[in-house]
């Protein structure tokens, strides 16, 4: 009897706060999907469901209890970036502000592949991959030793 | 030796944009709060925790809102500034009191001093989080419209209230 009341009692103490996810594994689960996109703001570089900071702690109960309240993944969202930026999002919207972040990477992606080009029709200009000459087979046959084909590559 | 220049050039570069990096403080989060409306509170004080502060209690001047906590060890470093500015600015300070236990707080606020004119208890942190609070001690500076004008994060430096904190309170006209 004095179990069941004190069973009772706890329940409904943990009911006042924040639910323990064993309770509602389906929620927990929503509350996981929306924490993975955030960013935690005291450990950088850790999500808020990865991690154990006291403020990621509190913005799960937050996650948990906007949900509760039917709010839409869209909306919480919102909610932390109206008071944390969009530094939050670990997939940040494209705006002015953060075209260098999107573009950054194939702006030197296409970079990287012109030089390549150019580094290589140089090379050509150069004069590498052309035939050799009589002179250079002849001085190849000598470092080769006399059997040695010099006019296909790689054969033995 | 010409072959070498743009290499070079290319390592100078890279050089010199890692080294601004690192300068730079990662941080230092930009806050979305600066040029918006103060968050709606409604909290105890700590001295008196059957009276409460809400935001149209501050409505109408410009104030400074600190958050603090005896939990703190930065805020300690901070704290004879604090005091410093308490004295000299013409607007009052208050602390909001993050997650900190109220007889810690007042133990704290005994040993040290207390420059606030009242400090808010936000024992659950609630609050704190509507203010984008991430790391304590962070400061911020709100008009008389209720807009918030500054925010500061990390330990108030003497440097910080003479350039940054009492010219904007001057511009703002208090």
């Amino acid at each position: 009897m004095s179990v069941a009341l004190f069973m009772a009692g706890a329940a409904a103490a943990q009911d006042k706060q924040a639910q323990p996810m064993a309770q509602d594994p389906a929620l927990e689960a929503r509350v996981m999907v929306i924490a993975e996109e955030l960013r935690c703001l005291v450990c950088q570089n850790e999500t808020i469901a990865a991690s154990h900071a006291d403020l990621a702690v509190d913005l799960r109960n937050q996650i948990r209890v906007k949900l509760r309240q039917g709010q839409s993944p869209g909306q919480i969202r919102d909610f932390m970036v109206q008071r944390y930026g969009d530094f939050v999002l670990y997939n940040p919207p494209l705006k002015p502000a953060t075209v260098l972040l999107w573009a950054g990477p194939f702006v030197l992606l296409v970079l990287a592949a012109l030089a390549m080009g150019a580094a290589i029709r140089a090379r050509r200009r150069a004069g590498a991959g052309q035939p050799l000459s009589a002179e250079e087979r002849l001085r190849a046959r000598q470092l080769l030793g006399q059997d040695a084909p010099v006019h296909r590559k790689a054969a033995r | 030796m010409k072959r070498y220049l743009l290499p070079l050039a290319v390592v100078v570069a890279m050089v010199c944009l890692l080294g601004a990096g690192l300068r730079l403080n990662p941080r230092e989060v930009p806050s979305p709060l600066v040029g918006k409306p103060v968050p709606q509170f409604r909290l105890p004080t700590l001295a008196q925790p059957d009276t409460f502060i809400s935001t149209q209690d501050l409505r109408g001047k410009v104030w400074v809102l600190n958050v603090w906590a005896s939990w703190c060890t930065a805020c300690r470093v901070e704290h004879p500034v604090l005091l410093d500015l308490a004295k000299t600015a013409s607007v009052p300070l208050y602390g909001l009191n993050y997650k900190d236990n109220r007889a810690k707080a007042l133990v704290w606020l005994g040993n040290f001093g207390d420059p606030y004119r009242q400090s808010l208890s936000d024992t659950d942190g609630l609050v704190g989080i509507d203010f984008g609070v991430y790391g304590v001690p962070e400061t911020f500076v709100i008009d008389r419209e209720g807009v918030i004008r500054l925010k500061l994060t990390g330990p108030v430096t003497p440097e910080a209230v003479r350039d940054t904190i009492l010219p904007l309170i001057g511009k703002l006209g208090a």
